[in-house]
């Protein structure tokens, strides 16, 4: 049998692969973060990624330690160098030569874990369908994950680096995102502070967080009740309203929009916030009822049915009982209306007119056209998203349990 | 009392004093939730029926009212002189009517009235008229016959200095009896009304079909331990919480066709296109393949793309809280008897999450359907991308028609039906 077999092939094959996308993914960053025009190798990068799996991947899975490894980056750098004739990133070596250095290297780690990890104690000779499947998998896996991290990441990280540019910087040179910190905090963060002094962003933040406080505790308000009494208490029509309410959820917005602007317009609720804080909770009670009795059914009857016996009233029950023990799921029903109350563009950009009104969905609307700089217009864009982006994953536990375990049970 | 005597045979029938207090105290404790959503989501449903047969404009929201102007018809040289002051008012609305018009008025005290028009009564220096019902857009003269005294002649007073006053009964044009089948025959007509209702199914279809997949395959990933997870995990949710306006307009700028658009210049860098794509303003390219020429929705399928990439994590959420439920003891077994991990991937992990993938499918497919914000602020429903909901938006508000807005809007909430029933009938009972 010979000591090479399928694995090594696959392996060397992958091995090209990473190459290939990991010179193409980091001579991009290294274009971002410098502004030169790189130009992926994608064929020396293929070519280098082959040889550096066919060194690490020679050797039994045992054998591969960290010496071996640096061997392979090694001799990935070297083969890369000379098959891109000594311009790794498509530019003289010379010019950027700290910067392409580094990010040479940074290649040449990516390429040689990525396989390494592909590898792992399988090969290098032949193994049934079971390691070749793994071995695939990982490698399919690996890919997605960087895909997908790259498919996510890419609009915010342009998003951000906008904001932090001028015009004409981007205008004449779209790719580059190299940050001038030299020019000192108020020059960098030129855009936010004229969002806030001139474009009234100080408002609309403390618009759009009155809002979305105000949205939540109406909606707790008015579905904490309704949830227990779907729970827990008999009623006819129960089994109806606890199968039916999420319906609500279902009826479009677009639906809603054209009655309740007439109406609204006619009443004069329209350019108001009131209007708004009519309209959220509205759309968010069904939904906030829904994941809320799920949460309650679960909480066991007999500690309220004690709570009974010792004379408190229901009022009392649900306020000292049922309510601290649904502590976590009321504060992922809070956590999830307030990200729609906070997200929310329709009625936002229908109802509100006055500037002093503007919520920050309908402020950065009205950012929106060409006299306002694109920067302005992406800086607005990271204000709006970072405060409900934060809130999100400092309680992302919280929101996931009671999202998937509250509303729907698969 | 006497009813104690007789014991009663058999369980109770009807709801006895407690049950009654309990259904009482639930019916009070939904009672509000029942009021907000009544007023705001179920009567809005039916008022957009009844505006959909209706011929509103948006310009007819105003209320209409009595515009009026005044003027001083002839001099006055020496006490003694007429000369009439004449309203001239007018129905501002080509619409609506207005009921019960009064118009009262003040004429200086340096002025003698002599004669009025029929219709009003005149009072020391004051004027009142009723001038009964103005149609549509109707116009009038009122015309007040005056006399200059001696103390106008040395101080002349401009007559508009009291402004005359109207009080009226407008017609409200979302309440009167007015009623017309030509929004629902403009729409049904229209060119374009079967390329938007393809462009809706599929955006719908596409979009959910999309997402779901996308989720699986991101569930799988976070499946795997890691270090760094958390913190990928974290991004992976990042689309969907993040305000829609934000990542939208973060799209169009990225996907910019003009000097400044990232993607465009970053393919010219990689020489993978020779010019810039407008990736949301190009309807269709052709494309050939082996002699087959099909034309491809360039900006339809940006625009689903971008659904995908928003809802992605919500399928991945709902599905790994499935996979990390399941019991690892069947994966054990699985792997006794030497199943591969596609083969169980394929056949324990997939009839696990069929149940979860079909409520995903069904809430989405609605969501997706129902969806607005996204592609209006992507195209604004140009370059084929009109949806339903687009054009509701557009029918309503860009072209001022709200009775034609509405029209849509209820096809809308029709094709909606149709789904749910469909869906109701065949999804599986305990899933739903």
């Amino acid at each position: 049998m010979s000591r090479l077999g399928n694995i090594f092939y696959i392996s060397i094959v992958f091995g090209a692969l990473w190459g290939a996308i990991w010179t193409v993914i980091v001579t991009l960053l290294a274009l971002f973060v410098s502004g030169l025009t790189f130009q992926p190798q994608v064929t020396a990068g293929a070519f280098a990624g082959l040889a550096a799996a066919g060194i690490l991947m020679w050797q039994p899975h045992e054998r591969r330690s960290l010496a071996l490894r640096a061997v392979a980056g090694l001799a990935f750098i070297i083969l890369l160098l000379v098959a891109s004739g000594a311009e790794p990133m498509g530019q003289p070596i010379s010019t950027y030569a700290f910067g392409q250095f580094v990010f040479v290297i940074l290649t040449a780690i990516f390429v040689v874990q990525s396989i390494y990890f592909v590898g792992a104690n399988l090969g290098p000779g032949s193994e049934k369908r079971y390691n070749i499947e793994v071995l695939c998998l990982r490698f399919i896996k690996g890919f997605g994950l960087v895909a997908f991290t790259i498919a996510v990441a890419l609009p915010f990280f342009v998003m951000i680096m906008m904001s932090l540019k001028n015009q004409q910087l981007l205008l004449s040179n779209p790719l580059d995102f190299s940050i001038d910190f030299g020019q000192g905090f108020s020059a960098l963060f030129r855009s936010y502070i004229e969002l806030f002094t001139r474009y009234h962003f100080g408002t609309y933040l403390m618009n759009s967080a009155l809002v979305s406080v105000a949205t939540v505790a109406i909606t707790l308000f008015f579905a904490v009740p309704g949830a227990y009494a779907v729970a827990r208490l008999r009623f006819p029509g129960q089994n109806f309203l606890s199968r039916s309410i999420l319906l609500i959820y279902m009826v479009p917005m677009i639906v809603l929009v054209i009655p309740l602007y007439a109406i609204f317009s006619q009443l004069g609720m329209r350019n108001t916030l009131w209007g708004l804080l009519f309209v959220y909770p509205a759309t968010t009670i069904p939904v906030a009822l829904y994941m809320l009795q799920g949460y309650f059914r679960g909480i066991p009857a007999e500690l309220e049915e004690a709570g009974l016996m010792d004379g408190l009233t229901r009022l009392n029950v649900i306020i000292k009982i049922t309510l601290p023990l649904a502590l976590p799921a009321l504060a992922s029903v809070a956590l999830y209306v307030f990200m729609i109350a906070w997200n929310e563009f329709l009625f936002a950009f229908m109802f509100l007119d006055n500037v002093d009104l503007f919520t920050l969905s309908r402020g950065i609307a009205e950012l929106n056209s060409s006299e306002v700089p694109r920067q302005h217009l992406m800086a607005g864009a990271v204000i709006a998203t970072v405060p409900v982006l934060a809130l999100f994953l400092w309680f992302e536990r919280f929101l996931v349990t009671g999202l998937t375990a509250g509303s729907v049970k698969g | 009392m006497s009813t104690s005597e007789t014991p009663p045979s058999g369980p109770p029938k009807g709801l006895g004093p407690l049950a009654k207090r309990e259904m009482r105290f639930a019916y009070l404790l939904l009672l509000p939730t029942f009021l907000i959503v009544l007023s705001v989501v179920l009567f809005p449903l039916i008022a957009n029926v009844w505006i959909s047969f209706k011929p509103v404009a948006l310009a007819d929201l105003r209320p209409p009212a009595i515009l009026v102007n005044e003027r001083l018809m002839g001099k006055f040289e020496v006490a003694g002189d007429e000369a009439d002051i004449r309203y001239r008012a007018r129905n501002s609305s080509r619409k609506s009517a207005i009921t019960d018009v009064v118009f009262t008025d003040t004429v200086p005290d340096s002025l003698k009235i002599l004669t009025v028009n029929d219709r009003c009564v005149a009072t020391g220096q004051n004027i009142r008229c009723d001038l009964g019902d103005y149609a549509p857009g109707q116009r009038e003269d009122i015309v007040v016959r005056v006399a200059a005294m001696q103390a106008f002649i040395d101080a002349p007073e401009n007559i508009k200095d009291s402004d005359p006053e109207f009080t009226f009964v407008p017609e409200n044009i979302l309440t009167n009896g007015e009623f017309t089948f030509d929004n629902f025959k403009r729409l049904f007509n229209a060119s374009d009304f079967w390329t938007v209702l393809w462009a809706s199914m599929y955006y719908t279809i596409a979009g959910t079909v999309g997402a779901l997949v996308m989720g699986l395959f991101a569930a799988q990933l976070m499946n795997i331990t890691f270090g760094g997870r958390a913190i990928l995990r974290g991004l992976f949710l990042s689309p969907y919480v993040a305000p829609v306006i934000a990542v939208a307009l973060a799209w169009v700028l990225l996907l910019d066709p003009g000097p400044g658009g990232t993607l465009n210049a970053l393919l010219i860098q990689l020489g993978v296109i020779d010019g810039p794509i407008s990736f949301l303003g190009q309807r269709a390219v052709d494309i050939t393949i082996l002699g087959f020429t099909f034309t491809f929705p360039v900006a339809l399928t940006v625009v689903i793309i971008f659904e995908i990439w928003r809802y992605f994590p919500l399928a991945m959420l709902f599905i790994l809280a499935r996979m990390q439920s399941m019991s690892t003891d069947i994966y054990e077994a699985a792997e006794i008897d030497g199943a591969t991990p596609l083969q169980q991937f394929r056949f324990i992990s997939l009839p696990q999450l069929m149940g979860i993938m079909a409520v995903l499918f069904l809430l989405r497919f609605i969501w997706t359907f129902n969806k607005f914000d996204d592609i209006f602020l992507l195209t604004g429903g140009a370059a084929g991308t009109r949806t339903l909901t687009v054009n509701v938006y557009e029918q309503a508000f860009a072209l001022s028609n709200l009775g034609a807005g509405a029209a849509v809007a209820v096809v809308v909430f029709l094709v909606l039906l149709c789904f749910s029933v469909i869906f109701f009938k065949f999804s599986p009972e305990d899933d739903a």
